[in-house]
């Protein structure tokens, strides 16, 4: 009998302690969403919520913010690496799960996630001091130089080629968010059953066409999720670029030019805020960069669960 | 006389080390229904498999022997496994329709394949494929539409149409009603009376009324051995071995 | 016959895909030798043991950022660990409870949060109350970070059990919370260390939280309400400073972090594997 009570009061105790620690939890999220509205609800008020997005002008002297130039960053930057990192790790997760053979493929699928666990500032380290000399001296100056004499109205577009700026981010950014769509893309793909394999296999294909007309349409939700995923990590992603972009805010920005991000004028400027208009702006900049990724998510979110859902009904 | 359209003389398959089936000698003649029947496990798919070098794709297998096509063997040096498996479809157990395909583009699918874009010719191979099929009148109306909107029977019938659809010589089907209801399946082993006046057929099942119905001869499998071979009304009847009485009486299997 | 056009295709098409596939992994394989290089020189007992020296003065170390990242993130794990595993405990353990899928929404959520934003957020809540940057505020990012990937992995982890454990427990007349303490915890504890393990190499390679709540530290410090250092940290400070010697310690730094990450990946898949 007091054994039983003993238990049962335990349950309630032990229940009522997950949900005091499940609760936490929500209302960190939900504070933190708060927390970052109304930090920046000064910059909202003060500008206007479309006003403040809509403004290109950042500037501390004049206490004039927008947040204008750093979405536009974020996107630019967050677009071309995922235009860049897509091919290479497609090809990456069709030669893991389709083209070599299985030992050899986990090595691989293993390399490919170590890029994911490597810290974002060892990246910005390489990129000032490798690859940022290197474009600098093999691609961006011959080119400028190329352009000086052959295509001057090309030089707005190019901007100064010193290694720092938006080319350099968006290379290591595209690197950094391979392992993001690879490994879902690779998942995918081992999901496609044998038998549609084989049934193209039947009709008389070759391995490139069963690849092309099978697996990849059938694991197209799989692959397209990865990819909304790994925009996710680029529009987050704050350390390499911070390093690398070169933190200039003044638009237009130009191919080799420095440009900024949403993330990257947050890790910039934050501690350095003079006054409070400055602080509610960034925080402001957050609670954007906050919405954003959390529309990215809820897309990547969607699609998987349409697909997961879909292969429940086959 | 009929004429022999495939034969196999002492095919053995190995798995590894392992023989999944070990030399069989078979002739399959031209527009008749050979069934493969056995016990699961006795290497009857596996046999089927080696028919269109379906074993190719697993590097681990290995075949001794001959298979011979209209007498040429397509294991040899100078034989394509692509080219050979547009001679020899197949149709496979549960239903495989290209769920990213309308059932138009399923039923062509081979077809595009080798550069038939032709709309029109595409049209008609279709639509002899799916009268062949017989789901022709089902899905007329409805070939835009995703296959995989179709029951399970109907799904199978689009699997055969589509082997169809590229004229093999030969068509090898692996259990193929084995994943549908009653009414789904009589309709294919309907279907099969008819097919096999242009094609040759080779059909395992592990149903014998299905194999006693539907075939012109039948080979009895046990544990890898082919243990009887002949026209299916002797081998029902009047088996020579007692272990293919034995099974056909449904003692064991 | 068009079929040899096919193969060729089908032949290139394949050298495409190596071709895609080496384009991603010389990267990765030329910055681990780079990093190793540059890094291993770096590595000598100073790098361990002393504070690093004023810049132009060259010797010093890495110390304070090296304990620093071990006192941030256990911290981190603990408050972390304890929010992610009750929640993902009463995801697995409780299906049918009201909070569960509010839950699974925010893990969604704050699994896709850039973890700046961990930063912005404890800087507000508890560096601005506390009146100042403190190592307590960065383990709280960090713990925010943890948080999504414990919980998910908990909750993956514990549903793989078999419902008829919890049946046979109950059947012994243990009480619930018994039963999910000594016989659902214990039988999925390799699974959950694996979690733990990823969230803390997640965690501790970020610098982006720690900028404005840890702060950093020129010297040791142990107080968990001071400003402390951390070795990400310090390899985004050296990284952009001019001078020599904080540089090529900032590459050993960043080797030293590196091994730590891969050891802590490498033992949470060993976890599982048991």
């Amino acid at each position: 009998m007091l054994e039983r009570m003993h238990g049962r009061l335990g349950d309630v105790l032990f229940t009522w302690f997950l949900v005091i620690l499940g609760g936490a939890v929500l209302l960190i999220a939900a504070l933190m969403a708060w927390e970052l509205w109304s930090g920046g609800a000064l910059a909202f008020h003060h500008f206007g919520f479309g006003g403040f997005i809509a403004s290109s002008s950042w500037d501390a002297v004049k206490g004039q913010f927008g947040a204008w130039p750093f979405l536009l960053g974020t996107v630019i930057t967050s677009a071309l690496a995922l235009t860049i990192s897509f091919v290479p790790s497609l090809a990456a997760a069709i030669a893991i799960a389709e083209y070599t053979p299985p030992w050899l493929g986990e090595i691989i699928a293993y390399l490919v996630d170590l890029l994911a666990a490597l810290p974002s500032v060892v990246y910005g380290l390489l990129g000032i001091f490798v690859l940022i000399p290197m474009l600098r001296n093999y691609i961006e100056q011959p080119f400028f130089t190329w352009a000086i004499t052959k295509a001057p109205w090309l030089l707005t577009v190019l901007g100064p080629p010193t290694g720092i700026g938006m080319m350099s981010a968006v290379l290591v950014l595209s690197l950094m968010i391979i392992p993001y769509s690879s490994s879902l893309a690779r998942d995918a793909i081992k999901l496609v059953p044998r038998s549609q394999r084989e049934a193209m296999y039947a009709l008389g294909a070759t391995r490139w066409e069963v690849v092309r007309l099978v697996v990849l349409p059938y694991a197209r939700g799989g692959i397209f999720a990865g990819v909304i995923l790994a925009l996710a990590r680029a529009i987050g992603e704050t350390m390499a670029v911070t390093m690398m972009i070169g933190n200039g805010h003044q638009l237009p920005f130009s191919v080799f030019g420095p440009a900024a991000t949403m993330a990257s004028v947050i890790a910039n400027e934050f501690t350095e805020a003079t006054g409070d208009l400055q602080m509610s702006s960034l925080l402001a900049i957050g609670f954007l960069l906050f919405l954003l990724s959390l529309l990215v998510n809820f897309i990547a979110d969607y699609i998987l669960r349409r697909m997961t859902a879909g292969e429940g009904r086959k | 006389m009929e004429n022999v359209r495939m034969e196999t003389k002492e095919v053995t398959v190995f798995y590894g080390q392992k023989a999944g089936v070990s030399s069989v000698s078979l002739p399959m003649y031209d527009k008749k229904i050979t069934a493969l029947i056995g016990p699961s496990g006795c290497g009857k798919t596996t046999y089927l498999r080696a028919l269109n070098r379906m074993h190719d794709l697993n590097p681990i297998v290995r075949i001794e022997g001959e298979v011979l096509l209209d007498g040429e063997n397509i294991y040899a040096a100078d034989k394509d496994p692509v080219v050979i498996r547009r001679r020899v479809g197949m149709v496979f157990q549960r239903p495989t329709p290209f769920p990213t395909m309308s059932i138009f583009n399923n039923v062509v699918a081979g077809l595009k394949l080798v550069g038939v874009n032709n709309r029109d010719k595409l049209m008609e191979v279709a639509e002899r494929s799916l009268k062949q099929a017989a789901l022709w009148d089902e899905v007329k109306d409805r070939l835009s539409e995703p296959a995989v909107g179709l029951s399970g029977g109907q799904q199978q019938r689009i699997s055969i149409a589509r082997a169809l659809a590229v004229e093999p010589e030969v068509l090898l089907m692996d259990e193929p009603t084995s994943a549908l209801d009653p009414i789904s399946t009589q309709a294919i082993e309907d279907l099969l009376a008819t097919l096999k006046e242009e094609v040759t057929i080779v059909i395992v099942t592990h149903n014998m009324q299905q194999a006693a119905r539907v075939s012109d001869y039948t080979a009895f499998f046990l544990n890898g051995d082919m243990i009887e071979y002949g026209p299916t009304d002797k081998i029902f009847t009047n088996p020579t071995d007692e272990r293919t009485e034995a099974y056909i009486t449904g003692r064991f299997g | 016959m068009n079929l040899r056009r096919r193969y060729l295709r089908d032949r290139v098409m394949v050298s495409l895909v190596f071709a895609g596939t080496i384009i991603v992994l010389l990267p990765l394989l030329f910055i681990l030798g780079y990093v190793f290089v540059k890094g291993i020189g770096a590595l000598d007992l100073n790098f361990f043991t002393k504070a690093p020296a004023p810049p132009g003065e060259g010797g010093g170390g890495m110390l304070p950022a090296i304990a620093g990242t071990f006192i941030i993130d256990i911290m981190a794990l603990a408050m972390g660990g304890l929010l992610g595993l009750a929640g993902g405990v009463l995801m697995a353990e409780f299906p049918d409870h009201p909070l569960n899928n509010p839950l699974r929404m925010v893990a969604n959520v704050l699994g896709g949060i850039p973890a700046i934003l961990m930063g912005l957020f404890a800087f507000v809540i508890v560096v601005v109350p506390m009146g100042g940057f403190s190592a307590f505020s960065g383990s709280v990012a960090l713990a925010i970070l943890m948080i999504p990937i414990i919980m998910r992995s908990t909750e993956e982890v514990l549903k793989l059990l078999p419902w008829e454990l919890r049946e046979a427990g109950l059947a012994l007349g243990l009480p619930r919370w018994r039963v999910t303490l000594s016989l659902i915890l214990p039988a999925a504890k390799g699974g959950i260390i694996t979690g733990l393990l990823l969230a803390l190499a997640r965690a501790a390679g970020e610098a982006a939280p720690l900028l404005f709540t840890a702060f950093g530290n020129q010297f040791l410090s142990l107080s968990p309400f001071k400003p402390m250092d951390s070795l990400p940290l310090k390899i985004y400070v050296y990284a952009i400073s001019p001078y020599e010697n904080w540089i090529r310690q900032a590459w050993g730094a960043a080797l030293l972090l590196a091994l730590l990450l891969m050891l802590t990946n490498f033992l949470a898949r060993r976890a599982t594997r048991r």
